[in-house]
């Protein structure tokens, strides 16, 4: 059973829609149990899979016993291992939460809803643990063309975004797939590893077949990832969505990509490639930092509370894309530990939105008027995702920064420490002006107030299928910010065979 | 090296008003249950920072690791004379001030009591946390915890100016920790590689180049912005909205104290001040808080705002300590922390004094406060003594403090410097003093008149008045009884003062 | 004339591309959100035109294997396991296939500058792969034992992938559909610009 672990990550929660999207039509209540249970199922896939190769090191599954190069094969390492464990948590969080919102916000559609939800963790899940190009592109058009359909359910403007979303996507996507055809023509393989030992086999690094296929799967997935300035689909989609639909594509869809960008820029081209052969690594750094600015500035314009979230993960992209072109193994594990730290960060922020949404049915920052007062335990959540995105120790939030700093040092790149920083200040302006109107209210009264003992608000929480995930994912913050030593010597692991800290450049 | 010893004291000590938040969120049905619970673990963690002055005092330190977080790097304890001075300081004047807590916020009917309380526990562990870190990441973990757990205590009006207030509060220190300290601290660890531990002599030399190590030293310096250094130093003004009891320890104690503290840490522990001499970059921080003094000792004069004025005279002792770090001659540096405990306790009683005129009078500001010393001698006496300690004249403890500070700055040779240290002293005397003469000695023949008669007096409430007179006693017996801070100081500068 | 020559060699690419530009000038610049869709179908056929060209090669046929040139080979050396065995070959004899045809003629990349370099490489490539299959024993045998040659056959992989890739975007298309109808239902139009000019006087 342990050695199918790799691939039953994918199909718990594949069957499972099917199964979902056939029964939910007859008996709708089974809809939620059984998505919840599939991905339980697949978080202890995920698991498995990552002590197996903590224990015995990268795992080879080829699909149906076909032998790559021509076989389609889940390659797993410590890298995805962790990643998919990230995806796998975050989407069965995210369906706890859902429980309750999917009748209120997508009504009648529970059984479609979960059936979608569950084929994007399977596409998510996919892209992480394939060891083929191909088979990528079409886990990733799962993923995108999933993401519609749980966009699309939502409001007027999410509609609209929904239909530009799906023509950037598949801009993106179609780059991708075009990318993988000129490696194609240069290896005779889509196998990843395959590729890489076929580019340095033939020497192939001066290419332009190659450099061509390099620049447009770059693209491609910076398209997909939502990178400044090819950023105008990810805003108004993840901002009018359902909360239910963004609880799960904003802490994921992103970070998978940049999950394939590193992939593509290790495994497949090699950082050799990647980083000495095309040097642009600077370019692409002054472009992260203008993402991380651009990001920050436009959070800080914002009124709407999700569609300031949404900004940020714009400044997030930035950090870790800088952080993986700063051609520096501490810059590369905190690009990768970002990856999942930020997964969690945006997950909480964004389940806070949508249980302010939930209480109050309102979308701008002054929702959250005295909720420390209503809603204590919701606010502890939301605080420490907050303080977690500002980098407050000993929040994850904290140690990415601290990891990524530490690469731009290294590498001398001040330009993106000083983003970083700005960033991180301007992340405190934002929440603790959130803070603020929680604590005092919309209106703080111009005296002092002398109540007779302490009052006696009404508190209200939110239900236990909100506040579980919440807190759950507040409690993950702080375990990956307090055992982050463990995670990155994973990492580090992983990064050793690569050998950036010779300093490419 | 000094000899070290393990043990898990300086962790429990730090834990002990944290252990304390649940019982006094569980009791909040029953104040008189929640206060208690708050002197138990106020006595406790007094009692847990006492037991270590002997081990301390005989020459040995004592570390704990609690957690290693990082590759290279742990949370980790240790505590030394420097550590122990302001731990002392610290936690005894915590117990002062939930008394004096009591009275206040009770006489007032404050809002919200147990947050207050709760808040104020957290706060002292991070304060302890600070004092007994043993390397630079522990130092800024608990220094970014003391901003945040600060926030509320501030801001505990929750009305438009508390708002105004913390934002100041907040951004400033915020933006310094954030902006200066982190990538200082970053770039440090990647420059010695070493865990960033605290060692005498400072771990940096050898490692940086001389325009490295001047940016760094401004890094830290101006970053670490608790210590109220011009030009970061308007949060301490704006956090003057905090309930009194706040502004007496927090804002006269915990937080500014943790600001200098960690400069002398920095100076001390991580560049050394043998390093900061061969490099000769200390005298621009030195101009700087000489600068600060003068100035803010001459905005101090302005203010008619009691609390506010004392907030100017806050910010221009500190950067007395400061500038005697920056001197770098062992007795300024004696000076410098020594100054901690005295300023500390001289600069309560003063907080402490105004709050109680508040709570029994109503009255803020200065130029109302003409014959009240009538009505509340016991304050107005303690407010006197407190004015002289921090003014650094006989017989209180401000006085050792100044004596090494100037004399220190005659070792170093700067003789502009000791004008300085004159002029401003002067200038103490200038705001401070006429306060209290002129709520003896009125100026309107009306009021002089007056009988005096303890009939008439109008105190406030015990819990408020004892603490403020015990404070007001320990700046008198600092003056007779200085040896045991100076001791735990000159063990930071290799001899026994 | 050389730049002609190799834009002549080359023309599957600079008609992908031109094909290509039209379907992402059309999904950018349309109002009407048909036509984005429409411009993007060009756009996707682009790209499989693209790799159906890759797969070519001159006086190739179809990729089919007859009956006897697998299994007439096999039947003497291996006896029992034959139906295994031809399992195997069949695959490897695609591989082979697949491996092989991917160039000769059509690898060049879109500059020309490069083609001599490119063409250096190609060879290279081949012999790799036969090098990296060399230890394939299995693979050895079948290819020692089959009367092919790869050269007269296209490559299917190609074809295979593309076939996957059309199902794709008849599902995005599907999925684009849905979502404009769902717009028109909400909207009454399918103009975008008055879409947004609804949105923004906000009778949201």
């Amino acid at each position: 059973m342990t050695e199918q672990a790799p691939i039953l990550i994918l199909l718990f929660p594949f069957l499972t829609a099917i199964f979902v999207a056939l029964l939910g039509a007859k008996v709708p209540a089974a809809s939620w149990p059984l998505t919840i249970a599939s991905l339980g199922a697949s978080i202890c896939a995920t698991l498995t899979t990552l002590i197996q190769v903590l224990e015995n090191g990268t795992i080879r599954y080829y699909v149906g016993g076909w032998a790559p190069p021509f076989g389609i094969e889940l390659r797993i390492d410590g890298l995805n291992a962790l990643v998919a464990v990230t995806v796998a948590t975050v989407a069965f969080l995210g369906a706890i939460y859902s429980k309750d919102r999917v009748e209120s916000e997508t009504e009648n559609k529970g059984p479609q809803y979960y059936a979608l939800y569950l084929l994007l963790a399977a596409g998510l899940l996919g892209i992480v643990i394939t060891g083929d190009a191909f088979n990528l592109y079409v886990l990733l058009e799962i993923a995108a063309l999933t993401s519609y359909a749980l966009l699309a359910m939502g409001n007027k403007r999410a509609t609209l975004a929904a239909f530009k979303y799906l023509i950037m996507g598949t801009i993106g996507a179609s780059f991708y797939l075009l990318g993988v055809g000129y490696l194609y023509i240069k290896t005779g393989s889509l196998n990843m590893v395959d590729i890489q030992e076929q580019l340095i086999a033939n020497g192939l690094q001066d290419s332009s077949t190659v450099q061509v296929a390099f620049i447009m799967i770059t693209v491609g997935l910076w398209v997909k990832m939502a990178f400044f300035p090819l950023h105008a689909w990810l805003p108004n989609s993840y901002a009018f969505g359902p909360t239910t639909s963004s609880s799960i594509m904003a802490p994921l869809v992103t970070k998978v990509m940049i999950y394939v960008m590193v992939r593509m820029v290790l495994t497949v081209f090699g950082p050799v490639y990647a980083f000495e052969v095309l040097d642009w690594g600077n370019i692409v750094v002054w472009l992260a930092v203008i993402a991380i600015l651009a990001g920050s500035i436009g959070a800080l314009a914002q009124k709407d509370l999700r569609k300031m979230l949404t900004f940020l993960i714009i400044a997030e992209v930035g950090y870790m894309v800088g952080g993986v072109w700063l051609v520096d193994e501490t810059g590369m594990t905190g690009a990768i530990y970002h990856i999942i730290s930020d997964a969690f960060m945006t997950l909480c922020v964004f389940l806070f939105a949508g249980i302010v949404f939930a209480k109050t049915g309102a979308r701008d920052i002054y929702a959250v008027d005295g909720l420390f007062k209503k809603m204590p335990i919701t606010m502890i959540g939301f605080i420490v995702g907050a303080f977690s995105l500002i980098g407050i120790p000993p929040t994850a939030g904290f140690f990415s920064k601290w990891y990524l700093i530490q690469g731009g040092i290294n590498s001398g790149n001040w330009e993106y420490v000083i983003a970083l920083l700005i960033s991180s200040l301007v992340n405190a302006v934002l929440f603790f002006r959130i803070i603020e109107i929680a604590y005092f209210g919309k209106k703080p009264a111009e005296g002092h107030i002398h109540h007779h003992g302490d009052d006696h608000t009404k508190i209200s929480e939110a239900p236990i299928t909100q506040l579980i995930p919440l807190l759950g994912t507040a409690a993950i913050i702080l375990l990956i910010g307090i055992f982050n030593k463990d995670l990155v010597a994973v990492i580090q692991d992983f990064l050793e065979p690569f050998n950036l800290v010779a300093g490419i450049r | 090296m000094n000899p070290a010893i393990t043990s898990s004291t300086p962790l429990l000590a730090c834990l002990a008003s944290l252990a304390a938040v649940l019982p006094i969120l569980l009791l909040r049905k029953s104040p008189n249950l929640r206060e208690s619970a708050t002197f138990v673990a106020g006595f406790i963690k007094f009692g847990l920072v006492v037991s270590m002055l002997p081990t301390i005092l005989g020459g040995t330190q004592i570390e704990y690791t609690l957690w290693q977080i990082l590759p290279n790097l742990s949370i980790a304890f240790r505590v030394d004379g420097l550590g122990m001075l302001f731990g002392l300081v610290a936690s005894s004047l915590w117990i002062l001030t939930s008394l004096y807590t009591i009275g206040y916020m009770r006489g007032l009917k404050e809002h919200s009591q147990t947050r207050f309380v709760a808040f104020f526990a957290v706060s002292l562990s991070a304060t302890i946390g600070v004092a007994f870190s043993a390397n630079l990441f522990t130092l800024y973990l608990f220094y970014e915890m003391l901003s945040l757990a600060t926030y509320p205590l501030v801001t505990h009006h929750q009305d438009k100016e508390a708002r105004t207030g913390g934002r100041t509060y907040l951004s400033y220190l915020l933006s310094t920790s954030i902006g200066f300290v982190l990538p200082a601290m970053i770039f440090v660890f990647l420059k010695t590689g070493s865990s960033m531990e605290f060692a005498e002599g400072g771990f940096l030399a050898g490692h940086v180049s001389g325009k490295e190590a001047l940016i760094l030293l401004l890094l830290f310096t101006f970053g670490f912005a608790k210590s109220g250094l011009m030009p970061f130093h308007s949060w301490l003004p704006a956090a003057m909205v905090a309930p009194t009891p706040v502004s007496a320890l927090l804002h006269a104690v915990a937080v500014v104290k943790v600001g200098v503290f960690c400069v002398i840490r920095v100076f001390t522990g991580v560049f050394g001040l043998e390093f900061l001499k061969t490099m000769d970059i200390a005298t621009i921080i030195a101009w700087a808080a000489a600068f600060t003094i003068v100035v803010s000792s001459l905005i101090a004069l302005t203010q008619d705002n009691l609390k506010r004025r004392l907030a100017f005279s806050t910010i221009g002792q500190l950067s007395y300590i400061i500038l005697g770090v920056a001197l770098l001659s062992d007795r300024a540096v004696i000076g410098s922390m020594a100054h901690i405990a005295m300023h500390a306790v001289g600069k309560i009683t003063l907080f402490m004094c105004a709050g109680a005129i508040f709570v029994a009078s109503g009255k803020k500001y200065i130029s109302q406060m003409d014959g009240l010393g009538k009505k509340m001698p016991i304050t107005f006496a303690a407010f006197t003594i407190g004015s002289l300690s921090v003014i650094g004249l006989p017989p209180t403890g401000g006085l050792i403090s100044k004596f090494y500070l100037v004399t220190g700055a005659m070792d170093a040779g700067q003789t502009a410097l000791l004008i300085v240290f004159l002029v401003s002293t002067m200038l103490n005397a200038a705001y401070l003093l006429p306060i209290g003469y002129r709520a003896f000695f009125p100026k309107d023949p009306e009021l002089a008149r007056q009988p005096f008669s303890w009939k008439n007096t109008e105190e406030a409430s015990l819990p408020c008045v004892l603490p403020l007179c015990i404070t007001a006693g320990l700046a008198l017996v600092l003056f007779i009884k200085p040896q045991f801070l100076l001791n735990l100081a000159g063990l930071m500068v290799g001899h026994g003062g | 004339m050389v730049a002609i020559e190799a834009l002549a060699d080359k023309f599957n690419y600079w008609v992908y591309i031109v094909i290509m530009m039209i379907g992402l000038y059309a999904m950018v610049s349309k109002n009407n959100l048909i036509k984005k869709l429409i411009g993007m179908s060009v756009f996707q056929t682009a790209i499989i035109l693209f790799y159906v060209s890759i797969g070519y090669k001159d006086e190739a046929t179809i990729p089919i294997l007859y009956h006897d040139q697998v299994h007439g080979a096999h039947h003497a050396e291996e006896g029992d396991h034959s139906d295994e065995g031809a399992h195997h070959d069949e695959t490897h004899a695609m591989e082979a296939i697949a491996k092989e045809a991917t160039h000769h003629g059509n690898d060049h990349a879109v500059d020309a500058d490069h083609a001599e370099v490119d063409e250096h490489e190609a060879d290279h490539v081949i012999d790799a792969h036969v090098m990296h299959n060399e230890s394939d024993h299995a693979f050895e045998a079948g290819h020692g034992g089959l009367d092919i040659d790869p050269n007269q056959f296209e490559n299917p992989l190609v074809h295979v992938l593309m076939l996957t890739a059309i199902v794709v975007g008849v599902a995005t298309l599907g999925v684009g559909l849905a979502i404009t109808q769902k717009l028109y239902g909400e909207f009454g139009t399918i103009e975008e610009h008055e879409i947004i000019e609804q949105l923004r006087t906000g009778n949201d």
